[in-house]
Order: C-alpha cells, then structure tokens, then sequence
C-alpha cells in the first residue's frame, strides 16, 4: 500500500498504547498507532475504577509495584503538562474486624517497602473524622494521601492528542490479523487494511495481547478477561465518601471500592469475574446485586436509587498477575506490554517511559528537538468561575449553547472534541473527551443535538451515518417512511 | 464564583426560569395581574419546551375545547406572549437561581449575566428516568433510546430509531411513540409494565395499542439486553407481586430496539441549589396554595413540581403561579398570611400538590391535585379536617396513571386551628 517502514508500529490505543507512543514522539522514529476500535480508549481503559493506586497492594519487588509507585509519582506533573482531570484525593483501606488488624500493619509495611510515601494507620475516631459515611463496623484504616482519581477517557486522549501534535500517526478501525519476520529483519504487519512495515512493533493490545503475542512468538501467554462491573451514582450522590474506600482484602472476601469520581459521581465497583468472551462487557443482575452486597462492608447508606448507570470493563489479566514488558527472546524487535491489569492506568506513564526505554535501546534511537510536552485541555464548565466562562463566551458565543445540560458541556467544547487529532467521530467519542451524556439524563436530551454537530463538524457524515460507538452502532436507521417494509414513499 | 461579580444585565419583577407550556402560560398570567416586566428565559432556540416534538393531537380538550397537537397548542401561548411586552431570552441556560435576589445564566449573546427579580417562576419541566436507574442487566449497544429522545429522532430529525421495537414502560409517551413508529412502518413488537396497571391514559392505551393490535404485557419486565453495536435480542421476564422477576418465565425477543418509558422525574437540580425543599414522593418542591415553594418568593408549576398528564392542566396550574409570583413581587398582600393547613396524603394517596393552605389568604376555592397508590373502583376521593369531611368526589375508577383533583374552599377550613391537617384520602363509596 506503498506505506513507509515505520521505526515503530504500536499495536493497540489505550493508555498504555497512547503513553508509550508519547514518549517514543520524544525520540527521532516515526510512529504509528493501529487500533482495531474507531477511537482510542476503547478497551479495558475506558471501564475500570479510574484509580491512581498509591503502590501498596503489589507484592514488593514485583514488576508491578515499582512501576505503579513510579507511575503514581509522574501524575501530578503529568496532569499540568496535558491538563487532564486528576485529583490526589487519597484512599482508605478500611478494616471492619479487630483480628484483621495485623493484615491491615502488613499492609502498611508492604506499601513502605514498596517506597509509598506518607502511609499511616488511622484508628476509628479519625477515620469517621475523615469519612463520616464508613461503616459501623469499621475500627482502623490505612491512610494514603498519595492515592488519586483521574479520569481515563481524558488521561488517554491527552496522551493521543499530544503524541499526534509531535508526530505520532494514529489509524483507527484497523485490526492487526499477523505478524512475519521480513527478510531484512523488519517485520510485516498484516491488518485489517494491508501491510504495515515496522522495525520494532510494541504489543499493547489489552486483553487480546496474547493473540498479538502469539502472531509473534512461540512462548505462550495467556491473557483472561477478568470482568469488573460498576454502578455509577449521580453527582447529587458524589459527597457520600471523600476519599477512595477500599476494603481490606480478607477470608470474607475482596469487597469493592467505593470513590468520588473527578465529574463528582460515586463509582462502587468492581467485581471480579474471569470469563471466556473478550467481548463480554455485559452487566449481570447478580453482579450489581453483589457490586451492591459488597459495598456495604465499608461504607453506610450509599444511595443507590441515584444509580445514573452500570457498566462493566475487561481487565486483561495474566495468571502470573505480574505485568509482561520487555523484548520477547524469540522475537527480536517485538516488544510486549501486556498483562497490564489494575494498577496499570496508574503505572501508565512509568509503564509508558520503561517500554519508549526499550524501544530507544532495540533501535539505538537519541531524542529529538522540539518536543512539545504540553496540551491545552477541555474547559470545564463545571468548574471554572462564572467570570472565566464569560470570557470564553466573549470569544467563542458557542461556549453560551449548552448542549449537556447535566453536565454544563457547551457546544463550543463538542465541535473541539471533533477537531481534535485524533477527534471524536461518534457520540460516545464526543463523551469520552468533554463529558456529554454523562450525566443524570444519560444523554436523553442532548444526543439528537450531539448527532447534528457531529454531522456538521466530520466530513461525509449524515445523521443516518451517526454512531453510538464503532461500525455497525448507528443511532438511526433510516428516513421516516424510507426504506421501510418495502418501497419508498415519494417525499 | 460570586453572582455579584456578574454584570447584571437588567431588573425584572418576575422572572420565569423555562419557557415550555408552564412557563409560557406563567409569564402571561404574571403580566396580566399587574407585573409589568416579566421575563422568560429558554434554553432552547425557540419556545414550546417539549410541545414541539408532540406532533400528535389531544392537546387542549381541556382549555380549548378542542383538540390540537402540541406545536398548535404550543402557538396559541406563544401568540398571546407576543400581545403582550414581556421579554423573552432564547438559548440562555439558567446556572443560578439566587434567592432574594435574581438569577444567573449564560447565553451567546450576554455571556454569563445576571439578572435581579422580585419573584422567580420555576418552570423547567423533567427528564426522562434513564435505562441507568433501573439497572438493565446486559451489553450497552445503539438501539436503546427513552421514548423521548425517539420521538425527538422521528419528529424533529426526521429519522427512525429502528425497525423492530419493544418498549419498556406503558407511560403515556411509550404509548404514543408505540403508535407513531408503527405509522412510519416499524414494528412494534409489544409494550412491556412492570405494574399490573398501565401508566398511561386508558384513551392512549385504546388509541395507540389496541387500535394497532400492539399487546400490552403487564407484570413484565426487561432483564437483559443483547448486541454488541446495535441492540440484537431482548429478554422480557414476568414479575411476581413484589415486581421480581420470576425465574423460568424469560422470554427472549429478537429486535433492534428498545425504547424506555419508564418515568418522568422533575428537573430540581436548580430548585435544590436554590434551598428549595423537596417532596421526595413528587420529586418537585413542597408548595403552598400559592405555588410558592419553601423559598419566599420562589414558584414552582407544571412538570417540575410534579409530573402531569394533561398540559392543559399545567397551563392551569402555570397561570395560577404566575399570579401570585405577579402579587408577590408588586407588593400586593402581606407575608402575614396567619395560619398553615398541612395537607396529607392519607389512605390510598401518594400524595398532594399543595402540600399547605393558608386559609385567610388562600383563594375562594383551591384544587388540591394528587395521585392514588393503587387503581380503586366505585370510591370516594374525600379530604378531612380532622373526623369533619370538607370535600368529597364519587369516581367509578381511579388510577394511579390519571391525576386527581378535590377542591377545597376557603371557608370550610376558616375553623382550621394550624394544629390539625387536612387529609386526603380514597375511601369506600
């Protein structure tokens, strides 16, 4: 398809897809992006607990705990350079039986030797201090002010936009079918949409990186999709806690967490369920009834009839649960980065730099000049002052059109959604960058408005052409008395 | 963010926060009883609130005595708004309802302004319940819309959501878009409620399923969806009389389409900001027989206060709250308004709309509107003044899916001390 060689093809657009290819975009190679889905965050990514873990639950010395503390040390930098949301709200392991106090000190200990900063145990008093909401049952906790929420649609079209503004190329809707070894040790990288030709190819696929693996190497990996499903509470319910609760792992079982989300949700969550279907984001009415049963062990009274929405996300996990990075021995110039199950949002950039690290060293690659490390954010309407959002009307009138009442997303910031590379191309695209359709109406009243924008902001695209998500989720299906049980009427 | 550091853009006696078929009719009752500036505020392009996608008829029976379709109604307000000097803003999104002293919002031609009132209307309406919030088990594809956001599809964009339909819900829009898609040739699988009674107007019901041979299942519900992209398959299930789904009873009902009719909710997020208490069986504010909510000077009327059948009932409730909001803010009347009536909701009602009376200030008369908990046949609507019954109406059926009125007069609680309330009550006939 007389397509370059690439220095390096990145298989896959989640966040860890979208930090290593920010940080490779600091180096002189030419990158590229494939995506099978039509946007980027559109796996395991988008549907997980949007936690910055502090790095106290890895085992210590473990791939995992090194870079999840690493990871979590990057973002408050990382979230001024590509101003995405990020609130270092610290998190709470709550201990609700006197005998599990010593599991509780282990923790501590664990968390110290993993190098987590700032760690203490707090007795009941200050704990319902802290979270008035914990459970009766509660007598101690672990307190880690480093812990945080961030939000992960944000977080990975940040790292994306800013890669794509230092030259990263991004395809999406193309689907890696094979990989070969070429002749003058390149490799050939069949797709959905031809050949691809790269000297180094990073697998980032999510839970379909075994599959990737395998195209490559005879060394077996397994991934299995481990299915987390969640209840989202409307903001009206987001004061509940303050801090992310966890519970403390005992025999009575792992427990859910229960967090402020940074759009000022409640998010409680996750199960854990290994299943077959890589697909399989289906809720399940035991699984919410359990998401529900499990909550209450840390926290009181959570307000459920506020519930705006389930969803459920795939973590891609790996039997070993330890992160697989590195230069697969059989397969050289093929890089995994895969087993990357919680705390991988939180150790992305680390896990970002410590892959662009082994990719610069395969290729003997030196940084470039010029580098733009910063990316303007969305406005957010919520939260900035009423004098701030005047003046952006004052530039721009379409920041006055509300188009999200729930969430006070103008239409100024929808068209820039759109406009930016890479865009939002389907309503959830625009939902996932500015927040539209997240709120308490879940999208009732503004889609038909969101629809009509992007229609007028992507190319060739007509109302009937309009997607929820990929190829195949079109909202409408045709023109009143068009194509309908038979012939067409005359208009 | 403090409201004072906003430019104030001008003064108003009355201030109407939506201009849909509650807020129109307000704002021309607040100006024909004597406030001169009045204000209605819209966020969308135009007037008429939901009306404009409402292109069915049945509007108006009521007020007009005949039968229009939404826009028509809609147009009637709209041409008596423009008879009289009152001052409309279009796309202009309330932010801020600041009790004592005026409202903030945004638009693209003032930015974020303010501007001052004596009296504010509240008037915004409701939204759709989601399929979020009655946690739908399965995949999230395309192809599921609340029977609002359809109809907005059909009617206003001109676009079919899909082909073959099932609806949850039996609310009277479920019923209507029922009838509407299957006129622009889809197939209208059935309507699902997961109650042993419809929701929705027995003249709906007659008009929009039984005229199409569309079923009405009651006792059912949705319990899962399929579909990766679009929507693929649904599973209905029958409920048991404590509304769970019975195990065995799963039925699953390939289509690419699943529309939610499920609830109306008022939209209070600014009432709430504002102080307003909430009546957490309505959802709306707490009012008295003035429509005033708990914040001096602050009305409600129409969906926001309490979801409606008929809009020719909220224009009436609208214009009786744009009176007093009018009297309110020209002075007119003491804040004395002596004792306060609490009215209950008793045996069978779910509750009233007022929630108080005031019966030295009150006028003559005052519909007290409610909703049954159950349907009831040959009864009684009565409400009583501790053992004396002050009013009473014989109705053949009631049901929970039809509003009901009593009226109450003034001097029939002059004796009331403040201490007992009235209570509204279905009784045997």
């Amino acid at each position: 398809m007389g397509d370059p060689t690439w220095d390096v093809v990145v298989v896959g657009a989640g966040v860890c897809g979208c930090a290593i290819a920010r940080e490779l975009s600091r180096l002189q190679a030419s990158v590229l992006v494939v995506e099978a889905r039509e946007d980027v965050c559109c796996g395991t990514s988008k549907a997980n607990s949007a936690i910055v873990h502090a790095g106290f639950d890895a085992p210590t010395g473990s791939l995992m705990a090194r870079l999840n503390v690493e990871g979590a040390s990057l973002f408050p930098q990382l979230s001024r350079d590509l101003d995405f949301a990020y609130e270092r709200i610290g998190s709470l392991v709550v201990c609700t039986r006197e005998e599990d106090l010593p599991a509780l000190r282990a923790l501590l200990e664990r968390g110290r030797a993993n190098g987590v900063p700032e760690l203490s145990i707090v007795g009941r008093d200050d704990l319902v201090r802290m979270e008035p909401n914990v459970s009766d049952a509660a007598v101690a906790a672990l307190w880690a002010p480093t812990g945080g929420i961030c939000d992960p649609f944000d977080l990975t079209c940040a790292l994306a936009e800013n890669a794509a503004a230092n030259g990263v190329s991004f395809s999406l809707n193309e689907r890696v079918t094979g990989l070969h070894r070429l002749p003058d040790d390149t490799w050939g990288v069949s797709t959905t949409r031809g050949t691809r030709v790269a000297r180094v190819v990073v697998n980032a696929a999510g839970v379909h990186a075994d599959e990737v693996h395998g195209m490559a190497s005879i060394q077996p990996m397994k991934i299995v999709p481990r299915r987390g499903q969640y209840e989202l509470l409307d903001t009206t319910a987001g004061n509940h806690v303050r801090h992310t609760v966890f519970a403390l792992p005992t025999k009575m079982g792992k427990g859910v967490l229960v967090t402020p989300t940074v759009h000022g949700n409640l998010l409680v969550g996750p199960t854990a369920e290994d299943i077959e279907d890589k697909d399989g984001t289906q809720t399940t009415a035991e699984g919410l009834a359990r998401v529900r049963e499990a909550s209450m062990l840390t926290v009181r009274d959570i307000p459920f009839r506020e519930t705006i929405t389930s969803f459920s996300g795939l973590r891609a996990h790996r039997p070993e649960h330890e992160f697989a990075i590195g230069e697969v021995p059989d397969a050289p110039g093929f890089v995994d980065c895969a087993g990357i199950e919680s705390p991988g949002l939180s150790a992305s950039p680390a896990i970002g730099r410590m892959v662009a690290g082994i990719v610069r060293d395969i290729l003997g690659l030196s940084e470039r000049e010029g580098f733009v490390a910063t990316r303007r954010g969305f406005p957010r309407l919520d939260r900035i002052s009423l004098e701030d959002w005047d003046e952006l009307v004052r530039k721009d009138p379409a920041y006055g059109r509300v188009v999200c009442r729930c969430c006070r997303v103008s239409e100024a910031q929808i068209r820039d959604a759109c406009r930016r590379v890479p865009g939002a191309r389907s309503v959830d695209g625009v939902k996932r960058r500015v927040g539209a359709t997240m709120g308490r109406c879940q999208g009732g009243f503004c889609t038909p408005r969101i629809m009509q924008i992007l229609c007028e902001e992507v190319p060739d695209l007509d109302l009937l052409g309009v997607c929820k998500s990929g190829p195949g989720s079109e909202l409408a299906v045709a023109r009143d008395k068009d194509g309908i049980g038979g012939e067409a009427h005359e208009a | 963010m403090r409201p004072e550091a906003i430019s104030r853009l001008a003064d108003y006696d009355v201030a109407v926060v939506g201009g849909g078929s509650a807020g129109l009719s307000a704002a021309i009752a607040a100006y024909d009883a004597g406030a001169t500036r009045v204000l209605v505020l819209e966020r969308d392009v135009r007037l008429g609130g939901i009306l404009n996608q409402c292109i069915h008829n049945g509007f108006g029976l009521h007020r007009f005595g005949e039968e229009l379709t939404g826009p028509e109604y809609a147009a009637r307000y709209e041409r008596a708004l423009g008879e009289r000097p009152i001052d409309v803003m279009t796309q202009t999104t309330v932010l801020r309802v600041v009790p004592g002293q005026g409202i903030v919002a945004v638009s693209p031609e003032h930015g974020v302004f303010r501007i001052c009132c004596k009296a504010v209307v509240l008037a915004m309406g409701c939204r759709e319940r989601p399929r979020g919030a009655l946690d739908i088990p399965g995949t999230r594809p395309a192809g599921v819309f609340t029977a609002g956001t359809a109809q907005h599809l059909v009617n206003v964009e001109g676009v079919l959501p899909g082909r073959e339909v099932v609806i949850l819900g039996s609310g009277d829009i479920g019923l209507i878009m029922a009838r509407r898609l299957t006129l622009e040739g889809a197939h209208v699988r059935c309507v699902a409620e997961l109650m042993p009674y419809s929701g929705g107007l027995k003249r709906n019901i007659v008009q929009c399923l039984d005229d199409f041979g569309i079923p009405l299942l009651l006792s059912h519900t949705v319990v899962g969806v399929e579909g990766q992209g679009r929507v693929s398959a649904i599973t209905l299930a029958k409920v048991d009389d404590r509304l769970r789904p019975i195990p065995g009873t799963e039925e699953r009902i390939p289509c690419d389409t699943l529309l939610l009719s499920v609830g109306l909710l008022p939209e209070n997020e600014l009432s709430r900001e504002a102080g307003v208490r909430i009546n957490p069986a309505t959802r709306g504010a707490y009012v008295d027989d003035s429509l005033m909510t708990s914040v001096p000077g602050v009305f409600a009327c129409g969906n926001v206060l309490h979801v409606h059948d008929l809009v020719d009932f909220v224009s009436e409730e609208a214009a009786h709250a744009g009176e007093c909001a009018a009297r309110y803010a020209m002075g007119d009347g003491s804040t004395d308004t002596g004792v306060a009536v609490t009215v209950v909701a008793g045996d069978g009602v779910r509750y009233t709309v007022p929630s108080s009376l005031h019966p030295r200030t009150m006028p003559e008369a005052v519909t007290l509107r409610f909703r049954v908990t159950g349907v009831r046949e040959h009864c009684r609507l009565s409400a009583y003044l501790g053992n004396e019954r002050v009013s009473t109406r014989r109705r053949d059926i009631v049901v929970p899916g039809e509003m009901q009125e009593l009226k109450v007069r003034a001097e029939q609680l002059a004796s009331a001390g403040g201490d007992e309330p009235l209570t509204v009550v279905v009784e045997g006939a």
